[in-house]
């Protein structure tokens, strides 16, 4: 296993020390008036470590705020896409509230989201669970109602009772498609978080989260720590992907074709 | 006709989808206890609604059907269905899978567990629990699928092409089987099957069908002593049997 990755990982690494390679080269070319725009790799390290304490505290926020949302999209879109997969009717009825929620630009809505859940966390958890929301629910539905045919009517011809078609059949069979809206939901539970803190985290008592850090270090013309949230915040955005990732390859690895070996 | 003179009887059975022509007319048969029938035609022949109507998956439209002298739904219990396509369910493994419809009845684990093993040493998977269904060949597939139809012990076979998708090596070597199978267990069979060859090699009876609408227009006795082996291809009255039931597909009535 190691040794399969093994060249991958090396690559990886090639790629992002190329990366930073440049970054450094274009960095040092720009006329020492433009040099700001890029700030070398190490000024930003170096501001990263200034700004330690702070930075850690925002981190955590962010996490909290995108971690609970994510949780309540889960466990609320899981419910939703279940009543949702009773009938055609029912999705009919329901499907364009949830488009419309979907379809209004969260910025939008940040503000009147604080105005009802109150600042700072409230708010972030409330934003980042409406951004994940929808992809978890979507993809969920469209699991529990494409059960193959033949086996719902195996499940029939076998007696099997509506409760046991559900947890037998239909919700492992959703699990694939739980999965792919999983991955996205993980993908905007951090920027959902961030989004958040731009309309929440300024009035938070306990110093907000990356966004908020974000507004202030442009506002201040700190550009090497704005990079550094930069940094932190795809960092964020990455773990969350490979813990997606890692669940998703420990409930479907066994048996889904997606994780087949090619040669069987 | 008296409930005690067939397993399955149809009188008259007509089929019927929406304001659509029959997919099935006229259509009587009483299968005996224990015999193997098979059901050959056309696509649209109506041979797989025959047997899902058997299954209760889908009512008749005029005429009677019994099983095991009650309604399908009634008999539900005395039916097993296996399908073209294997349909075992991916996240489970091959034990867990043939276990379905026990767990499905509230069986207990011991119960479950002898039930299983029985049916893997009948289809020759013994060994094979622990795999996934994607581990599988085609011709293994098939087998759980059939530990899956004979772990609930049923009295009536329905088997809509089950072979259909294998090499045909494997799928005489499974023909093989099921009649040894058969032989221990003397359930009834509703075999349906595109091929001439299977139908001959497996049937005691050959239903010959036609399309538009579907119905019966031959029936032809298959007096192939048993048990037949791979030996029993090589006869001169198994050919001659294929032969024979060739011609009668050939002259049904066109559609």
């Amino acid at each position: 296993m190691m040794r399969k990755n093994a060249p991958s990982f090396l690559m990886f690494f090639l790629a992002g020390a190329v990366l930073l390679a440049g970054w450094s080269t274009v960095h040092h070319r720009l006329p020492e008036h433009l040099q700001f725009l890029l700030p070398a790799p190490g000024a930003v390290w170096a501001a990263a470590g200034r700004e330690a304490s702070v930075l850690a505290r925002a981190t955590f926020n962010t996490v909290e705020g995108a971690l609970l949302g994510f949780g309540l999209a889960i466990g609320f879109g899981g419910v939703a896409a279940l009543v949702l997969s009773l009938s055609p009717l029912v999705r009919a009825g329901l499907s364009p509230y949830l488009m419309m929620l979907q379809l209004t630009p969260i910025p939008v809505l940040a503000p009147v989201l604080v105005l009802w859940a109150g600042p700072g966390l409230p708010s972030v958890i409330l934003i980042t669970f409406l951004v994940c929301f929808f992809p978890l629910v979507v993809n969920t539905t469209q699991g529990l109602i494409s059960t193959d045919r033949q086996h719902v009517e195996l499940f029939r011809m076998w007696r099997a009772s509506r409760w046991q078609e559900l947890w037998r059949l239909r919700v492992p069979a959703a699990l694939p498609y739980f999965f792919t809206g999983l991955r996205i939901a993980a993908i905007l539970a951090p920027i959902g978080a961030v989004i958040g803190d731009f309309s929440a985290g300024s009035s938070a008592g306990d110093g907000g989260g990356l966004g908020f850090r974000a507004l202030i270090y442009s506002g201040n013309a700190m550009y090497p720590e704005l990079f550094a949230v930069v940094a932190l915040t795809g960092g964020l955005g990455f773990a969350a992907m490979g813990v997606v990732v890692l669940l998703s390859k420990l409930a479907l690895g066994r048996w889904h074709d997606s994780y087949a070996h090619p040669d069987g | 006709m008296s409930p005690a003179s067939g397993i399955v009887e149809l009188r008259d059975v007509a089929k019927k989808f929406g304001a659509g022509p029959p997919v099935l007319t006229d259509f009587s048969l009483a299968a005996r206890s224990g015999e193997f029938l098979s059901f050959i035609g056309p696509s649209g022949c109506g041979k797989s609604t025959l047997l899902r109507l058997i299954a209760g998956l889908t009512d008749v439209s005029a005429g009677e059907l019994r099983v095991d002298g009650r309604t399908p739904e009634q008999a539900a219990s005395e039916l097993a269905f296996v399908f073209q396509e294997p349909t075992l369910l991916p996240w489970l493994d091959v034990a867990s899978n043939v276990e379905v419809p026990l767990h499905l009845r509230g069986a207990a684990r011991p119960a479950r567990t002898a039930a299983r093993d029985g049916a893997l040493r009948l289809v020759g998977l013994t060994g094979r629990e622990a795999a996934y269904p994607r581990q599988l060949s085609g011709g293994q597939k098939m087998r759980v699928s059939l530990a899956r139809a004979l772990v609930l012990a049923p009295k009536i076979l329905l088997l809509d092409e089950p072979f259909g998708a294998l090499d045909e090596m494997t799928r005489e070597r499974l023909q093989e089987e099921l009649l040894t199978i058969r032989a221990q267990q003397g359930w009834t069979a509703f075999f349906v099957t595109h091929s001439v060859a299977e139908a001959v090699f497996l049937s005691d009876r050959i239903f010959v069908m036609s399309p538009q609408p579907g119905r019966l227009s031959a029936e032809i006795a298959v007096p192939l002593p048993q048990p037949r082996t791979a030996e029993t291809r090589l006869s001169r009255r198994y050919q001659d049997l294929v032969v024979a039931v060739t011609r009668q597909l050939r002259s049904s009535p066109p559609p």
